[in-house]
Protein backbone atom coordinates (compact mmCIF):
# COMPACT_ATOMS: atom_id res chain seq x y z
CA UNK A 1 0.00 0.00 0.00
CA UNK A 2 2.83 2.40 0.86
CA UNK A 3 4.51 1.51 -2.39
CA UNK A 4 1.43 2.64 -4.31
CA UNK A 5 1.31 5.91 -2.38
CA UNK A 6 5.01 6.58 -3.05
CA UNK A 7 4.51 5.75 -6.73
CA UNK A 8 1.57 8.13 -7.00
CA UNK A 9 3.55 10.90 -5.31
CA UNK A 10 6.53 10.40 -7.63
CA UNK A 11 4.35 10.46 -10.72
CA UNK A 12 2.68 13.70 -9.67
CA UNK A 13 6.08 15.18 -8.88
CA UNK A 14 7.25 14.19 -12.35
CA UNK A 15 4.29 16.02 -13.87
CA UNK A 16 5.18 19.17 -11.97
CA UNK A 17 8.85 18.94 -12.91
CA UNK A 18 8.02 18.40 -16.58
CA UNK A 19 6.27 21.76 -16.60
CA UNK A 20 9.53 23.54 -15.76
CA UNK A 21 9.98 25.11 -19.25
CA UNK A 22 7.09 27.38 -18.32
CA UNK A 23 9.53 29.27 -16.11
CA UNK A 24 11.45 30.62 -19.12
CA UNK A 25 11.73 34.37 -18.78
CA UNK A 26 10.43 36.63 -21.49
CA UNK A 27 12.54 39.69 -20.77
CA UNK A 28 10.23 41.32 -18.23
CA UNK A 29 10.39 41.19 -14.43
CA UNK A 30 10.67 37.90 -12.58
CA UNK A 31 7.02 37.76 -11.54
CA UNK A 32 5.10 37.35 -14.75
CA UNK A 33 1.54 36.02 -14.52
CA UNK A 34 2.81 32.64 -15.72
CA UNK A 35 5.13 32.38 -12.71
CA UNK A 36 2.31 33.47 -10.41
CA UNK A 37 0.14 30.62 -11.68
CA UNK A 38 2.82 28.02 -11.11
CA UNK A 39 3.72 29.49 -7.73
CA UNK A 40 0.13 29.23 -6.54
CA UNK A 41 -0.31 25.71 -7.86
CA UNK A 42 2.97 24.48 -6.38
CA UNK A 43 2.26 26.11 -3.03
CA UNK A 44 -1.16 24.53 -2.69
CA UNK A 45 0.10 21.15 -3.89
CA UNK A 46 3.02 21.16 -1.44
CA UNK A 47 0.64 22.01 1.38
CA UNK A 48 -1.71 19.17 0.45
CA UNK A 49 1.17 16.68 0.35
CA UNK A 50 2.58 17.89 3.66
CA UNK A 51 -0.78 17.82 5.42
CA UNK A 52 -1.64 14.33 4.21
CA UNK A 53 1.71 12.74 5.09
CA UNK A 54 1.80 14.60 8.38
CA UNK A 55 -1.66 13.36 9.28
CA UNK A 56 -0.69 9.79 8.42
CA UNK A 57 2.42 9.94 10.61
CA UNK A 58 0.50 11.48 13.48
CA UNK A 59 -2.16 8.81 13.23
CA UNK A 60 0.56 6.14 13.54
CA UNK A 61 1.91 7.88 16.64
CA UNK A 62 -1.52 8.18 18.27
CA UNK A 63 -2.27 4.52 17.52
CA UNK A 64 0.95 3.39 19.17
CA UNK A 65 0.28 5.63 22.18
CA UNK A 66 -3.26 4.28 22.62
CA UNK A 67 -1.97 0.71 22.43
CA UNK A 68 0.68 1.50 25.01
CA UNK A 69 -1.78 3.12 27.41
CA UNK A 70 -4.23 0.23 27.05
CA UNK A 71 -1.55 -2.31 27.84
CA UNK A 72 -0.02 -0.40 30.73
CA UNK A 73 -2.40 2.16 32.26
CA UNK A 74 0.09 2.98 35.01
CA UNK A 75 2.51 4.50 32.52
CA UNK A 76 -0.18 6.71 30.99
CA UNK A 77 1.52 9.93 32.10
CA UNK A 78 4.83 9.15 30.49
CA UNK A 79 3.20 7.81 27.34
CA UNK A 80 1.08 10.94 27.05
CA UNK A 81 4.20 13.08 27.45
CA UNK A 82 6.02 11.20 24.69
CA UNK A 83 2.93 11.36 22.50
CA UNK A 84 2.57 15.14 22.79
CA UNK A 85 6.28 15.60 22.16
CA UNK A 86 6.21 13.40 19.06
CA UNK A 87 3.06 15.03 17.69
CA UNK A 88 4.56 18.49 18.10
CA UNK A 89 7.75 17.50 16.30
CA UNK A 90 5.84 15.96 13.37
CA UNK A 91 3.52 18.93 13.21
CA UNK A 92 6.41 21.37 13.09
CA UNK A 93 7.48 19.88 9.76
CA UNK A 94 4.01 20.55 8.37
CA UNK A 95 4.21 24.08 9.79
CA UNK A 96 7.44 24.66 7.84
CA UNK A 97 5.62 23.86 4.59
CA UNK A 98 2.73 26.08 5.67
CA UNK A 99 5.11 29.00 6.19
CA UNK A 100 6.59 28.54 2.72
CA UNK A 101 3.05 28.54 1.36
CA UNK A 102 2.35 31.75 3.30
CA UNK A 103 5.41 33.34 1.74
CA UNK A 104 4.31 32.28 -1.72
CA UNK A 105 0.69 33.38 -1.33
CA UNK A 106 0.85 36.47 0.82
CA UNK A 107 4.24 38.11 0.66
CA UNK A 108 5.09 37.66 -3.01
CA UNK A 109 1.51 38.24 -4.05
CA UNK A 110 1.68 41.82 -2.92
CA UNK A 111 4.91 42.46 -4.80
CA UNK B 1 -4.30 42.07 3.18
CA UNK B 2 -3.91 45.33 5.05
CA UNK B 3 -7.60 45.80 5.60
CA UNK B 4 -7.72 42.62 7.67
CA UNK B 5 -5.79 44.03 10.58
CA UNK B 6 -5.53 47.18 12.57
CA UNK B 7 -2.99 47.81 15.26
CA UNK B 8 -3.68 47.72 18.97
CA UNK B 9 -4.96 50.79 20.76
CA UNK B 10 -1.68 51.62 22.54
CA UNK B 11 0.21 51.56 19.23
CA UNK B 12 -2.32 53.86 17.64
CA UNK B 13 -2.28 56.22 20.64
CA UNK B 14 1.51 56.41 20.56
CA UNK B 15 1.54 56.95 16.83
CA UNK B 16 -1.11 59.66 17.11
CA UNK B 17 0.76 61.46 19.88
CA UNK B 18 4.25 61.30 18.42
CA UNK B 19 3.30 61.15 14.74
CA UNK B 20 5.64 58.35 13.80
CA UNK B 21 6.05 54.72 14.75
CA UNK B 22 7.55 54.62 18.22
CA UNK B 23 7.61 50.91 18.96
CA UNK B 24 6.34 47.92 17.02
CA UNK B 25 3.10 46.38 18.05
CA UNK B 26 4.51 43.19 19.50
CA UNK B 27 7.02 45.00 21.74
CA UNK B 28 4.25 47.08 23.31
CA UNK B 29 2.11 44.01 23.88
CA UNK B 30 4.99 42.00 25.31
CA UNK B 31 5.82 44.77 27.78
CA UNK B 32 2.17 45.05 28.72
CA UNK B 33 1.91 41.32 29.40
CA UNK B 34 5.15 41.33 31.38
CA UNK B 35 3.93 44.24 33.53
CA UNK B 36 0.54 42.60 34.06
CA UNK B 37 2.02 39.23 35.05
CA UNK B 38 4.60 40.81 37.36
CA UNK B 39 1.93 42.97 38.96
CA UNK B 40 -0.28 39.96 39.50
CA UNK B 41 2.59 37.99 41.03
CA UNK B 42 3.56 40.82 43.38
CA UNK B 43 -0.07 41.32 44.43
CA UNK B 44 -0.55 37.61 44.93
CA UNK B 45 2.53 37.23 47.11
CA UNK B 46 0.86 39.24 49.85
CA UNK B 47 -2.15 36.94 49.86
CA UNK B 48 -0.40 33.58 50.17
CA UNK B 49 -1.17 31.75 53.40
CA UNK B 50 -0.25 28.26 54.51
CA UNK B 51 -3.18 27.69 56.85
CA UNK B 52 -6.03 29.13 54.86
CA UNK B 53 -5.41 28.91 51.12
CA UNK B 54 -7.98 30.39 48.81
CA UNK B 55 -9.15 28.86 45.55
CA UNK B 56 -6.71 30.82 43.41
CA UNK B 57 -3.80 29.70 45.57
CA UNK B 58 -4.85 26.06 45.30
CA UNK B 59 -5.15 26.32 41.54
CA UNK B 60 -1.74 27.94 41.17
CA UNK B 61 -0.24 25.32 43.48
CA UNK B 62 -1.54 22.62 41.16
CA UNK B 63 0.00 24.36 38.16
CA UNK B 64 3.39 24.89 39.81
CA UNK B 65 3.37 21.35 41.17
CA UNK B 66 2.65 19.88 37.75
CA UNK B 67 5.47 21.91 36.18
CA UNK B 68 7.86 20.87 38.92
CA UNK B 69 6.99 17.18 38.55
CA UNK B 70 7.45 17.32 34.81
CA UNK B 71 10.78 19.11 35.24
CA UNK B 72 12.08 16.60 37.77
CA UNK B 73 10.96 13.72 35.57
CA UNK B 74 12.85 15.04 32.58
CA UNK B 75 15.97 16.57 34.04
CA UNK B 76 16.43 14.60 37.24
CA UNK B 77 16.91 15.89 40.74
CA UNK B 78 19.37 18.58 39.71
CA UNK B 79 16.63 20.25 37.71
CA UNK B 80 14.94 22.04 40.60
CA UNK B 81 16.67 25.41 40.04
CA UNK B 82 15.39 25.55 36.49
CA UNK B 83 11.77 25.88 37.56
CA UNK B 84 12.02 29.68 37.62
CA UNK B 85 12.83 30.13 33.96
CA UNK B 86 10.67 27.23 32.76
CA UNK B 87 7.60 28.43 34.61
CA UNK B 88 8.09 32.06 33.63
CA UNK B 89 8.67 31.22 29.99
CA UNK B 90 5.66 28.93 29.91
CA UNK B 91 3.21 31.32 31.55
CA UNK B 92 4.55 34.28 29.57
CA UNK B 93 4.19 32.50 26.23
CA UNK B 94 0.74 31.24 27.25
CA UNK B 95 -0.42 34.76 28.09
CA UNK B 96 1.08 36.07 24.85
CA UNK B 97 -0.76 33.42 22.84
CA UNK B 98 -4.09 34.03 24.54
CA UNK B 99 -4.12 37.80 24.54
CA UNK B 100 -4.58 37.91 20.77
CA UNK B 101 -8.05 36.48 21.16
CA UNK B 102 -9.28 39.49 23.07
CA UNK B 103 -10.57 42.51 21.14
CA UNK B 104 -8.21 45.47 20.86
CA UNK B 105 -5.18 43.35 21.80
CA UNK B 106 -2.60 41.67 19.58
CA UNK B 107 -0.47 38.61 20.20
CA UNK B 108 3.27 39.24 20.33
CA UNK B 109 3.85 35.65 19.23
CA UNK B 110 2.34 36.43 15.83
CA UNK B 111 5.61 38.18 15.05
CA UNK B 112 8.61 36.02 14.17
CA UNK B 113 11.01 38.36 15.97
CA UNK B 114 9.35 37.64 19.29
CA UNK B 115 9.37 33.85 18.95
CA UNK B 116 13.00 33.83 17.83
CA UNK B 117 13.75 35.84 20.97
CA UNK B 118 12.06 33.22 23.16
CA UNK B 119 13.88 30.41 21.35
CA UNK B 120 17.26 32.14 21.71
CA UNK B 121 16.61 32.60 25.44
CA UNK B 122 15.88 28.88 25.80
CA UNK B 123 18.95 27.97 23.71
CA UNK B 124 21.33 30.19 25.68
CA UNK B 125 19.87 28.99 28.96
CA UNK B 126 20.29 25.30 28.30
CA UNK B 127 23.80 25.74 26.96
CA UNK B 128 24.73 27.87 29.95
CA UNK B 129 23.34 25.30 32.39
CA UNK B 130 25.14 22.53 30.52
CA UNK B 131 28.46 24.35 30.72
CA UNK B 132 27.86 25.17 34.36
CA UNK B 133 27.02 21.58 35.25
CA UNK B 134 29.81 19.82 33.42
CA UNK B 135 32.50 22.37 32.68
CA UNK B 136 33.09 23.89 29.26
CA UNK B 137 35.61 21.32 27.95
CA UNK B 138 33.54 18.33 29.02
CA UNK B 139 30.35 19.84 27.59
CA UNK B 140 31.88 20.51 24.19
CA UNK B 141 33.50 17.11 24.13
CA UNK B 142 30.01 15.64 23.86
CA UNK B 143 29.65 17.33 20.49
CA UNK B 144 32.31 15.02 19.11
CA UNK B 145 30.23 11.90 19.46
CA UNK B 146 30.85 8.49 21.01
CA UNK B 147 34.05 7.55 19.15
CA UNK B 148 37.04 9.85 18.45
CA UNK B 149 37.24 8.47 14.91
CA UNK B 150 33.76 9.78 14.14
CA UNK B 151 34.49 13.30 15.35
CA UNK B 152 34.84 15.02 11.93
CA UNK B 153 31.46 13.59 10.97
CA UNK B 154 29.66 14.15 14.25
CA UNK B 155 30.79 17.71 14.92
CA UNK B 156 29.01 19.47 12.01
CA UNK B 157 25.93 17.31 12.51
CA UNK B 158 25.76 18.14 16.21
CA UNK B 159 26.33 21.87 15.66
CA UNK B 160 23.67 22.03 12.96
CA UNK B 161 21.20 20.08 15.05
CA UNK B 162 21.75 22.38 18.02
CA UNK B 163 21.20 25.49 15.97
CA UNK B 164 18.22 23.96 14.26
CA UNK B 165 16.59 23.76 17.70
CA UNK B 166 16.30 27.54 17.69
CA UNK B 167 14.75 27.43 14.23
CA UNK B 168 12.29 24.69 15.09
CA UNK B 169 11.21 26.17 18.43
CA UNK B 170 10.60 29.61 16.98
CA UNK B 171 8.98 28.51 13.73
CA UNK B 172 6.67 26.05 15.46
CA UNK B 173 5.32 28.66 17.86
CA UNK B 174 5.13 31.35 15.19
CA UNK B 175 3.54 29.12 12.56
CA UNK B 176 0.84 27.77 14.85
CA UNK B 177 -0.25 31.08 16.35
CA UNK B 178 0.05 33.02 13.09
CA UNK B 179 -1.94 30.35 11.25
CA UNK B 180 -4.71 30.44 13.83
CA UNK B 181 -4.89 34.22 13.74
CA UNK B 182 -4.91 34.20 9.94
CA UNK B 183 -7.82 31.78 9.84
CA UNK B 184 -9.74 33.81 12.44
CA UNK B 185 -9.08 37.00 10.48
CA UNK B 186 -10.14 35.41 7.21
CA UNK B 187 -13.32 34.01 8.76
CA UNK B 188 -14.11 37.34 10.39
CA UNK B 189 -13.54 39.09 7.09
CA UNK B 190 -16.10 36.88 5.40
CA UNK B 191 -18.76 36.51 8.11
CA UNK B 192 -18.17 38.80 11.07
CA UNK B 193 -20.67 37.28 13.52
CA UNK B 194 -20.40 33.95 15.39
CA UNK B 195 -18.49 32.07 12.67
CA UNK B 196 -14.95 32.76 14.01
CA UNK B 197 -15.95 31.55 17.48
CA UNK B 198 -15.16 27.80 16.98
CA UNK B 199 -11.79 28.78 15.56
CA UNK B 200 -11.17 31.04 18.57
CA UNK B 201 -12.01 28.16 20.90
CA UNK B 202 -9.47 26.09 19.02
CA UNK B 203 -7.10 29.03 19.40
CA UNK B 204 -7.47 28.81 23.19
CA UNK B 205 -6.58 25.13 23.13
CA UNK B 206 -3.83 25.57 20.54
CA UNK B 207 -2.22 28.44 22.43
CA UNK B 208 -2.03 26.38 25.58
CA UNK B 209 -0.68 23.40 23.67
CA UNK B 210 2.02 25.43 21.93
CA UNK B 211 3.23 27.02 25.16
CA UNK B 212 3.30 23.57 26.76
CA UNK B 213 5.23 22.07 23.86
CA UNK B 214 7.74 24.95 23.99
CA UNK B 215 8.59 24.44 27.64
CA UNK B 216 8.47 20.66 27.28
CA UNK B 217 11.12 20.78 24.56
CA UNK B 218 13.18 23.21 26.64
CA UNK B 219 13.05 20.72 29.51
CA UNK B 220 14.15 17.88 27.22
CA UNK B 221 17.07 20.00 25.95
CA UNK B 222 18.00 20.92 29.50
CA UNK B 223 17.95 17.27 30.47
CA UNK B 224 20.18 16.41 27.54
CA UNK B 225 22.64 19.20 28.34
CA UNK B 226 22.89 18.74 32.08
CA UNK B 227 22.69 15.00 32.59
CA UNK B 228 24.62 13.67 29.62
CA UNK B 229 27.63 12.49 31.59
CA UNK B 230 25.68 9.41 32.63
CA UNK B 231 26.03 7.64 29.27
Amino acid sequence: MTRKIVLAALVSLAFVVLAAPAFAQDGGSTWTPEVYKWALISGAFALGLAASFGAYSQSRAITAACDGISRNPGAAGQIRFALILGLALIESLVIYVLLIAFIIFLVLWGG
Amino acid sequence: MEQLEHKSFIYEWLEHTYHHEVLPDHVIMAFLIAILLSGFAIWFRSRISVDNPGKLQLFLEVVVGALKDMLLDNVGTRGRPFLGLIGTLGIFILACNWIGLFPYFASPTVNLNFTVGCAVVAFLYYNYQGIRAQGAANYFKHFLGPLPALAPLMLPIEIISHFSRIVSLSLRLFGNIFGEELVIAALAFMVAYLVPVPMMLFGVFGGMLQAFVFIMLTMVYLGGAVASEEH
